[in-house]
């Protein structure tokens, strides 16, 4: 009886697959539509990240003094874009999850024939579309106002890494969306986001950080993307990447997991 | 106002006789949250063309038997099938409408953005100009859900409903919080549906509401069906009477008089509720000789509620 019935929903037949793929790109995209004209999503996951790199990365960059062997404007836009990414991956997936399920809106949904994986499918796509826009901005402010060179090639390889980086993220926001109250969510997501962007150097570079919080940025999830990120810019610390993408995919399948479990407490309160 | 329920009422027994096939039901169901039980072995039953109110107060059950019909909930005990199949599936799903109490709906889409994206998760979806016509929202297609009015809001709500053109209706208190004329407004909805040859089970505390548009109505409360009829012959089950007087005599040996329901203070008087109003008359009469102010009110379907609803929560 505990067994959840939303895997049958699609597996059923009850529609071809085109309508279902239509459903999938409307829910992505009426997600997309909310989330933009929300204005204190879309305005602060985007602006705190650009406000960041023209503050410190173009007005005060001190431009005789490299940072991990590059300018410090280039050094902060896989930083800040590491980030941004963190900051619209929770944001979109998890204060939207804690409030419509939490104020009724997922029940209204889950009554009709939506197939749910749709639902959840939309807000990754969210996280990770203002994802890319927040690391192509930054890409353009970088290069126009602060000198800075990549080829287009790297250039493409720093946004399809950040852009893939927002999926642990959006992971854990689930996982948080689960476990937050409606009114709480905004509050515990910057609780969780801002000391572990700080702890993992994504504000100030790691190796000005004190030794002993180096030595923790290792635990923290947001320091392997943003290494994977400086790595293409030359200004990682020369890690094996594979190391870091393996801590983001066992990170990502905890943050799963515990977003099933979340999932699954919902569903029993009511299919109990 | 009693002679339009009266009239409202023999509307609905005509109704009833067309009833169909039974294509939702509960059998034998019950669900527990916990410690309470919401509902106890209940046994009711949807039929094909009719308009049915589930009646209660808050807290009877009524928002957890359409759940349980939503398949948003599993009985704890019994049993419900919708078209004959469990309402988990989406098969049966895309045959059933819902609208829901909701605290907050994404408040920056507009309500044409609403309504596609819930079209499409059906395999006929009715065309938006019609379903707009249904729900009364026209001119309101372009507006985001944030700036509609708690009645427009109900509208869109119910528009998300009837999108799929689903052959039942599930509506949970759809006029709970709106005002006199908002509520009228979506009552005209309603019986727009029921033109349209829906069936509809609509819960609802508000007795008039049932009144107004059920062709059945169920009184549900504490978990159990407690009377079921056309509001007509719920209204003929308790021959209810109000009586309202300015006596010196004690509340309780008022309250303790045979054939009172339910006594409670007016003003400087008090306001009795009875089965019949003639023995109670004649006993205040005879205790009290300075009775005055006497006011005798045959009891409406509000006062055959809180009879029958009363006398079930053993407050007599």
């Amino acid at each position: 009886m505990a067994t959840a019935p939303l895997t049958l929903v699609d597996s059923s037949g009850v529609r071809p697959l085109s309508q279902t793929l239509k459903i999938y790109f409307k829910e992505a995209k009426y997600e997309f539509l909310t989330r933009l004209r929300l204005r204190a999503y879309s305005i602060s996951t985007i602006s705190f990240p650009l406000m960041f790199y023209v503050l410190f990365g173009l007005v005060l960059n001190p431009k005789e003094a490299p940072v991990g062997g590059v300018g410090i404007a280039t050094y902060l836009i896989p930083s800040y874009g590491t980030f941004g990414v963190i900051g619209a991956s929770l944001f979109g997936t998890a204060s939207g999850l804690a409030a419509e399920r939490g104020l009724g809106w997922l029940q209204v949904k889950r009554a009709s024939p939506m197939p749910p994986f749709a639902y959840f499918a939309a807000k990754v796509a969210l996280g990770m579309t203002f994802s890319c826009i927040v690391v192509v901005l930054l890409l353009l402010l970088g290069v126009t106002f602060g000198g800075v060179h990549l080829s287009f090639l790297d250039a493409a390889k720093l946004v399809a890494i950040l852009v893939a980086g927002s999926l642990p993220f959006c992971a854990m926001g689930l996982a948080i969306g689960y476990f937050v109250g409606p009114n709480s969510a905004v509050a515990t997501i910057n609780l969780i986001y801002l000391p572990l962007s700080f702890g993992s150097g994504l504000w100030i570079p790691i190796m000005f950080l004190p030794k002993l919080m180096q030595q923790i940025a290792h635990f923290l999830p947001p320091y392997h993307l943003a290494q994977l990120a400086l790595s293409v810019v030359g200004a990682g610390q020369h890690e094996s990447n594979w190391i870091h993408w393996e801590a983001l995919i066992g990170f990502s399948l905890i943050c799963l997991g515990v977003a099933r479990l979340g999932f699954q407490r919902d569903e029993g309160k009511t299919y109990g | 106002m009693i002679a339009a329920l009266e009239e409202a009422g023999e509307l609905g027994a005509k109704k009833s006789e067309y009833g169909g096939a039974v294509i939702a039901s509960l059998r034998r169901a019950s669900k527990n949250f916990g410690d309470v039980q919401a509902l106890r072995n209940v046994d009711f039953a949807v039929r094909a063309g009719e308009l049915v109110a589930l009646l209660g107060p808050n807290g009877a059950g009524k928002t957890t038997a359409v759940k349980l019909f939503l398949g948003l909930a599993r009985p704890t005990t019994g049993a419900v099938s919708v078209f004959g199949g469990n309402p988990i599936h989406a098969e049966v799903r895309t045959r059933i409408g819902a609208m829901l109490q909701v605290a907050k709906v994404p408040e920056t889409l507009r309500v044409k953005e609403h309504i596609d994206l819930f079209s499409s998760y059906y395999p006929r979806p009715l065309p938006l100009a019609e379903i707009l016509t249904l729900a009364g929202l026209q001119d309101l297609k372009d507006r985001e859900f944030g700036e509609l009015s708690g009645g427009q809001r109900q509208r869109v709500l119910f528009a998300l409903a009837l999108c799929g053109d689903p052959d039942i209706l599930f509506l949970d208190e759809p006029t709970v919080g709106l005002d006199v004329e908002a509520r009228r407004g979506l009552w005209e909805e309603i019986r727009k549906l029921i033109a349209r040859g829906k069936t509809v089970l609509l819960t609802t505390h508000y007795l008039e509401e049932a009144d107004a548009l059920a062709d059945r109505v169920v009184v549900i409360n504490r978990g159990e069906i407690i009377a079921e009829g056309t509001p007509a012959e719920i209204k003929a089950s308790t021959t209810g009477r109000r009586i309202r007087c300015v006596t010196s005599l004690d509340i309780e040996t008022v309250r303790g008089l045979p054939g009172v329901i339910e006594v409670r203070t007016d003003r400087e008087g008090l306001e009795i509720r009875a089965s019949a109003a003639e023995p109670i008359l004649r006993e205040l009469l005879m205790r009290d000789a300075e009775l005055s102010s006497i006011e005798v009110t045959s009891a409406g379907l509000e006062e055959a509620f809180l009879a029958l609803t009363g006398a079930n929560n053993g407050t007599i």
